[in-house]
C-alpha cells in the first residue's frame, strides 16, 4: 500500500541551481569550433536586457510633471549621475552611460533571479552568480581604466603606482604593492559580486532543504526545524534583496572609483 | 590523519575569515552610525566612502569563502 512508503528522504543539491544547460536544442550549435549553443544563462541575460529596457523606455516621456513611472526612473539616473559626479567630478560626465548601464544591468540580473517565479514553473537563473559573467563585466571596466589611463597620460599612467611626495626608499617597497594592488582588481570586482549572489542562493537552497527534510522526518522535527528554517528563509530573502541593491552600486562605485585613478592619477 | 579529512578541517578554518569579515563590516557600519549620529548633516557626504569600506572588509570574508571551494572541490 502507498501508505506504508516511507516517504523519499528529499535530497536537495545546493549546487543544482547554477548549472548552465543549453536551451531549445541548441546544444550542437558551433561557430568556428567552438560551442556557441543558447544557455539558460543567455537567455536570462536577454530577459534582463529587455526587462531593464521596458522599464527605461516607460520612463523616458519626457512629461513635465512627472508620473510615477518617470519618476522611478529618473531616480535611477539622478542616483548614478550624483555618483558619477562625486567620485570623478566634470569629466564624469562621459562615463555616466557605462556605469549607468552596467549599475541597472547588475541590479535588473541579480533581483531577477531572486524573483520567486519557481512557483508558476519557471526557474530563474542568476548569471550574475558565474565568474564568467561577472568577470567580462570586469574586465570591461578594467579596460576602460586602462585605455583612458594611456590615451590621456602615456607612460606617465604608471605614476599612479608611486603616490605624489612618496621618498625614494619608499617608493621601492610602495610601488610593486601598488601595481599588485591594481593588478588585483578586475579580480576584487569579479570576485565579489560573484561570490555574494552565489553564496546567498546556496544558503537559500540550504535552508529549504532543511525544511523539506524536517517535515519530511515528522512532525515534531517538522516544528522543531522546518518552521525556524522557514522563518530565517524569508529574513534571509529580504537580506539578499539588500544584497543584491548592494552589490550593484558598490560594482558602479568602484568602477567609478577606478575610472578617477585613470581621469586624474591620483 | 589522511588528506581527506585534512582538506575538510581545512575548509572549516577558512570559515573563520568570513567570521572575521564579519567583524570588520560590523565594525565599518557600527562605527559610521556613531560618528553620523553625532554630526548627521555631514553623514551622506560619506556614503561613497561607507561603501568602499564595506566593500574591502567584504572582499575578504568572500576571499576566505572562496580559499574554502577551492580547498574542497578542485
Amino acid at each position: 500500500m502507498a501508505a506504508q512508503l516511507a516517504p523519499e528522504p528529499a535530497k536537495v543539491d545546493p549546487m543544482h541551481q547554477f548549472t548552465v544547460e543549453p536551451m531549445f536544442g541548441s546544444a550542437g550549435w558551433e561557430a568556428a569550433g567552438f560551442n556557441i549553443a543558447f544557455t539558460n544563462s543567455a537567455m536570462w541575460m536577454v530577459i534582463a536586457a529587455v526587462v531593464l529596457w521596458m522599464f527605461m523606455l516607460g520612463g523616458m516621456k519626457r512629461q513635465l510633471v512627472p508620473g510615477r513611472w518617470q519618476m522611478a526612473v529618473e531616480s535611477f539616473t539622478g542616483f548614478i549621475d550624483n555618483l558619477v559626479e562625486a567620485n570623478i567630478g566634470k569629466e564624469g560626465k562621459k562615463y555616466v552611460p557605462y556605469v549607468f548601464s552596467l549599475f541597472m544591468f547588475i541590479l535588473f540580473a541579480n533581483l531577477l533571479g531572486l524573483m520567486p517565479l519557481g512557483l508558476v514553473g519557471v526557474h530563474p537563473f542568476t548569471f550574475t552568480s558565474h565568474f564568467t559573467v561577472t568577470g567580462v563585466l570586469a574586465i570591461m571596466s578594467f579596460a576602460i581604466v586602462l585605455i583612458v589611463g594611456f590615451w590621456k597620460h602615456g607612460l606617465h599612467f604608471f605614476s599612479l603606482f608611486v603616490p605624489k611626495g612618496t621618498p625614494l626608499v619608499m617608493a621601492i617597497i610602495i610601488a610593486p604593492i601598488e601595481f599588485i594592488s591594481f593588478l588585483f582588481r578586475p579580480f576584487s570586482l569579479a570576485l565579489r559580486l560573484f561570490v555574494a549572489m552565489m553564496a546567498g542562493h546556496v544558503l537559500l537552497e540550504v535552508l529549504s532543504s532543511f525544511v523539506i527534510s524536517g517535515w519530511g522526518a515528522g512532525l515534531g522535527f517538522g516544528v522543531l526545524v522546518g518552521i525556524p528554517s522557514f522563518v530565517l528563509m524569508i529574513a534571509i530573502c529580504a537580506l539578499e534583496i539588500l544584497v543584491s541593491g548592494i552589490q550593484a552600486y558598490v560594482f558602479a562605485l568602484l568602477t567609478s572609483l577606478y575610472i578617477n585613478d585613470a581621469e586624474h592619477l591620483h | 590523519m589522511d588528506l581527506e579529512a585534512a582538506k575538510m578541517v581545512g575548509a572549516g578554518l577558512a570559515a573563520i575569515g568570513a567570521g572575521m569579515a564579519a567583524l570588520g563590516v560590523g565594525n565599518v557600519f557600527g562605527s559610521f552610525l556613531e560618528s553620523a549620529l553625532r554630526n548627521p548633516g555631514a553623514a551622506d557626504g560619506q556614503q561613497g566612502r561607507l561603501f568602499i569600506g564595506f566593500a574591502a572588509a567584504e572582499l575578504l570574508g568572500l576571499l576566505a569563502f572562496v580559499v574554502a571551494m577551492i580547498i574542497l572541490f578542485v
